[in-house]
């Protein structure tokens, strides 16, 4: 037992009852808390209040286009998978209003909008997850212009981590080199063990939250049981996907009869570009009053998967379910890499999971391998 | 609070979706279904720190119609009045030709990549424009014209699908005044047309140039600029003097929203005017 | 709008429940604006006072099944600047249209004391049968907001917005857990044309496809893949089948189960 705060980067052991406390010291800091719970038959994201709204003693079954709640063999907080929702709801709403407009007398006046940005605390986010927050913040404000609505929500996120314990028949994380283990862009990172969390201190913030939270330094014998635990999760990865040559093997294979194989079972309904949590684009609805005197904007998320997404004056860029899903797949896997960096795909699986007829991205990418000859 | 994500400091939260009020200064009609429209931004500090390049574009907004993506077709040595060409072609340029004179409309850009004026001084330039796609090759002819000694041989090679579809006929004595060959031809005569009749890319068999000192621009529908590029070609022009500028869906202009890729390339950003080196192996892909 | 250039409204009404104008009279606190805005001309279902056409809109809900409605409709074409149907019915021909796969006759027969009096067209069949369609509106009934956004759009001279993706972007946007993946239940939400807002599966139940077809329907891709998770082929044709089975699409994939099945 400590009485002075852990030291950035330090591992300390902590009692499971404690990650009480460590909500209430975030709710007292002013954070919603957001989190893992059961609704709906599955883990879902939603505001929690306590341990008690933890889907504890709950895990998962997932399967392409498979996905069911089940009762775990044990009893601890974050033995499932990651589930239909992901972060991006909360950082990168689905739906948000960029302004609204008056006219009078000729004129207009544009007024943005003004709802304080909400102040969240992220319980329970995985490797992957952490990683295609990065990959958002690349692509939002991570170049000359910025998104201010998503700006203002993630500069006051704190990431409170959890190391994957097990790992989905979906997951492909580890091939994607994004997890299972939290290795950074986080506050603190837990580890369950049956009788105690493994807490990494990940920043000065996550420090202080420990504030009154009773914790020991870990032992030898702690830290070599959470990374057998996330070795664990490691090996179990249900898919892998090969990512040697990617940007070139889907470039080189634009015309791959591939795609129109895919096409014939993809159903263009927007459920892959929508669970995934790197996925970003928007489009904007304009709504008027029946007199026209008043106007909004609003920005909902949108796919390239819909047709009017690639509308253009005379036709459509993209008019067939083939050019739709490779101009996904190529972006996701080779052109996001141009663009900002790094992959678009971060082996969470849900695309894979989420698809109602369980189209397979490793699947997909290893069927255009073999029909290109590599 | 996991600020290492961040990749750049924080700085004060300016919308980029926000229009600029800017008020319609005149419209005059250009061909048929088009006009163009003189704009001036209502706040005399914006009028004056506005500043384009020939080729880049802005995002005119009314409410309730909502946004559309026009390229600048006015003089950028005069950026206090912005020139847009506009067709009616869509539920919002419907809307905008539907305004007059007085009449308000919001504005924001100049966003996107200019057509490269500087580095091809000292050379030959081929203007090739199809329809309306004369619209933003009109900065770089009056840029030309102000400084036409800057440049070797100029010509444009203009054509449309009717003589009722030419943009800015009335300019054109002008423009050959000014130095610059005007070569036009359209899809389709009627009686009382005398010029050429025929696609804009046939016109590059109507022209004596060095070629190895020359640089392509053209703008129009893909089809007619996949042909100009093979003309190009065909007289060994280095793909990387051919520029082409491009057209996608939009709807945001900064890189947010998606709609505009074009493999690796944001339309909004790098584009619209390419290098056609860059995009080559996406170039012609179909449906891409 | 100025009110004395008021364009006039009309509301017609064929084979069908009256669901689709009764969403229209639900629009409550907006119909006092529209009725500021339009002058409703033609609308038996409110009220017996009718003005004479010609109509700038008309609306028309409810399918073609007997001789005089296609005369009625070519009548109501003519008088009409723009048309509109409203619903299932009248965009897809209805679950009325149930009767095109069976013999009508055997119906009259069983239900009808006197099927002498009975006249009735061997199909029910959508308005875009008959006559041209200037705007369609799906829904059984229709969306009242959708009905709003449109008679909006028309006043100001705009396109409406009426995504014609699929009702998975309306779960997904907010945040329904997909009842396929996650209960096994069979839902036709991904062939199915956004603008309910995905009512049915936020209450754990499929879409039954009653605003008809998305853009670019696969049923085909998706009915296999119902039948490789055990559904039964008479239940998947029987999905297909419903308010807007009738539809291109539905009719298409629902036939080809049906031949595969004989």
């Amino acid at each position: 037992m400590s009485a002075s705060l852990p030291r950035v980067s330090a591992s300390v052991a902590m009692p499971k009852g404690s990650l009480q406390q460590v909500f209430d010291n975030l709710r007292a800091a002013g954070y919603t808390l957001v989190g893992p719970t059961v609704r709906d038959s599955a883990i879902v994201l939603d505001e929690i209040d306590g341990l008690d709204d933890l889907p504890q003693g709950w895990t998962d079954e997932q399967q392409p286009a498979h996905y069911r709640l089940k009762k775990a063999p044990d009893n601890q907080y974050f033995s499932y998978g990651v589930g239909p929702h992901s972060w991006k709801q909360f950082l990168h709403p689905s739906r948000l209003r960029l302004f609204s407009v008056e006219k009078n007398n000729g004129s207009w006046t544009i007024r943005p909008s003004q709802e304080p940005p909400p102040r969240y605390a992220f319980i329970g986010v995985r490797a992957c997850d952490v990683a295609a927050i990065g990959i958002q913040d690349r692509v939002l404000i991570g170049s000359e212009f910025r998104d201010p609505h998503y700006a203002a929500r993630r500069e006051q996120v704190f990431v409170l981590a959890v190391n994957c314990s097990h790992s989905g028949a979906t997951c492909f994380c580890a091939s994607m080199k994004t997890g299972p283990k939290v290795t950074g862009g986080f506050d603190l990172a837990l580890t369950e063990l049956p009788d105690i969390f493994l807490v990494e201190i990940g920043s000065e913030a996550g420090a202080e939250v420990l504030g009154d939270v009773p914790w020991e330094a870990a032992t030898a014998f702690d830290l070599g049981r959470a990374s057998r635990v996330i070795q664990r999760a490691e090996r179990q990865d249900g898919r892998h996907m090969l990512t040697d040559d990617l940007p070139d093997v889907l470039y080189e294979n634009l015309e791959s009869p591939q795609w129109d194989e895919v096409a014939t079972r993809c159903l263009s309904c927007a459920n892959c570009t929508l669970v995934c949590p790197t996925c970003f684009c928007t489009t904007v609805e304009d709504v008027s009053n029946l007199r026209a005197t008043s106007a909004e904007r609003i920005r909902v998320a949108d796919s390239c998967f819909n047709r009017d997404f690639s509308h253009v004056h005379g036709g459509n860029s993209r008019p067939t379910i083939r050019s739709r899903y490779r101009q996904w797949l190529t972006h996701k896997l080779a052109s996001w890499i141009d663009q900002f960096g790094t992959s678009g795909c971060v082996g969470c699986g849900r695309c894979i999971t989420w698809c109602p007829v369980g189209i397979e991205i490793t699947e997909e990418v290893n069927a255009i391998r073999a029909k290109g000859g590599k | 609070m996991s600020t290492a994500f961040l990749t750049s400091e924080v700085r004060k939260p300016i919308d980029p979706m926000l229009p600029h009020l800017a008020t319609i200064q005149d419209v005059k009609p250009t061909a048929v279904g088009i006009s163009m429209f003189s704009l001036v931004f209502a706040d005399p500090e914006e009028r004056a720190n506005y500043r384009f390049q020939a080729g880049q574009f802005n995002m005119l907004y009314l409410p309730g119609a909502g946004e559309v993506a026009i390229s600048l077709s006015s003089d950028p040595g005069q950026p206090e009045v912005l020139g847009h060409t506009i067709r009616d072609a869509g539920s919002v340029t419907r809307a905008i030709g539907r305004l007059k004179a007085g009449d308000v409309i919001g504005v924001r850009g100049p966003y996107g990549s200019a057509w490269p004026l500087n580095k091809t001084r000292g050379s030959n330039l081929v203007i090739v424009a199809g329809g309306i796609g004369l619209a933003p090759l009109r900065p770089v002819i009056l840029s030309i014209l102000r400084q036409r000694s800057a440049y070797g041989q100029v010509v444009l090679l203009y054509g449309a699908r009717t003589p009722a579809d030419l943009l800015y006929t009335d300019e054109f004595d002008q423009w050959r005044q000014g130095g610059i060959d005007v070569q036009v031809t359209v899809d389709l005569g009627e009686e009382s047309w005398r010029g050429l009749v025929g696609v804009v890319p046939q016109l590059f068999y109507r022209i004596r140039i060095d070629h190895k000192k020359t640089a392509v621009m053209a703008c129009g529908p893909e089809i007619m600029m996949r042909f100009v590029i093979y003309e190009a070609l065909a007289r060994r022009i280095p793909k990387d003097r051919i520029y082409i500028s491009m057209e996608r869906n939009m709807k945001c202009a900064v890189g947010f929203c998606g709609h505009c890729q074009f493999g690796p390339t944001f339309i909004c950003k790098q584009g619209p005017v390419l290098n056609f080196a860059a995009i080559e192996p996406f170039f012609g892909k179909e449906d891409f | 709008m100025a009110s004395e250039a008021r364009p006039k409204l009309a509301v017609y009404k064929f084979s069908s429940c009256d669901g689709c104008q009764l969403a229209l009279l639900n629009l409550e606190d907006e119909l006092l604006s529209l009725v500021g805005a339009v002058e409703i001309a033609y609308f038996l279902e409110a009220s017996s006072a009718t003005l004479p056409g010609p109509y700038d809109v008309a609306l028309v809900e409810g399918s073609v099944t007997t001789a005089e409605d296609v005369e009625r409709i070519h009548a109501i074409r003519k008088d009409a600047k723009c048309l509109m149907t409203i619903g299932a019915c009248a965009t897809t021909g209805g679950i009325q249209a149930l009767r095109n796969w069976k013999d009508v006759n055997e119906f009259i027969r069983c239900v009808y004391a006197r099927p002498e009096y009975i006249h009735t067209l061997k199909d029910s069949t959508p308005i875009s049968k008959h006559v041209k369609v200037d705007l369609e509106l799906n829904g059984c009934p229709i969306n009242k907001v959708q009905a709003l956004e449109v008679l909006t759009a028309l006043l100001q001279g705009r396109a409406p917005h009426l995504p014609p993706h699929a009702v998975c972007m309306e779960c997904k946007r907010r945040g329904t857990v997909c009842v396929t993946v996650a209960q096994g239940i069979a839902c036709l939400g991904p062939l199915t044309h956004a603008g309910c807002g995905a009512l049915c599966p936020s209450y754990n139940r499929g879409c039954y496809g009653c605003f008809g077809p998305m853009e670019n329907p696969n049923p085909d891709s998706l009915a296999a893949h119902l039948l490789s998770t055990g559904v039964s082929r008479s239940h998947v044709i029987q999905l297909l089948r419903g308010f807007t089975g009738y539809s291109d699409a539905f009719r298409a994939a629902s036939d080809k189960l049906e031949r595969i099945a004989q």
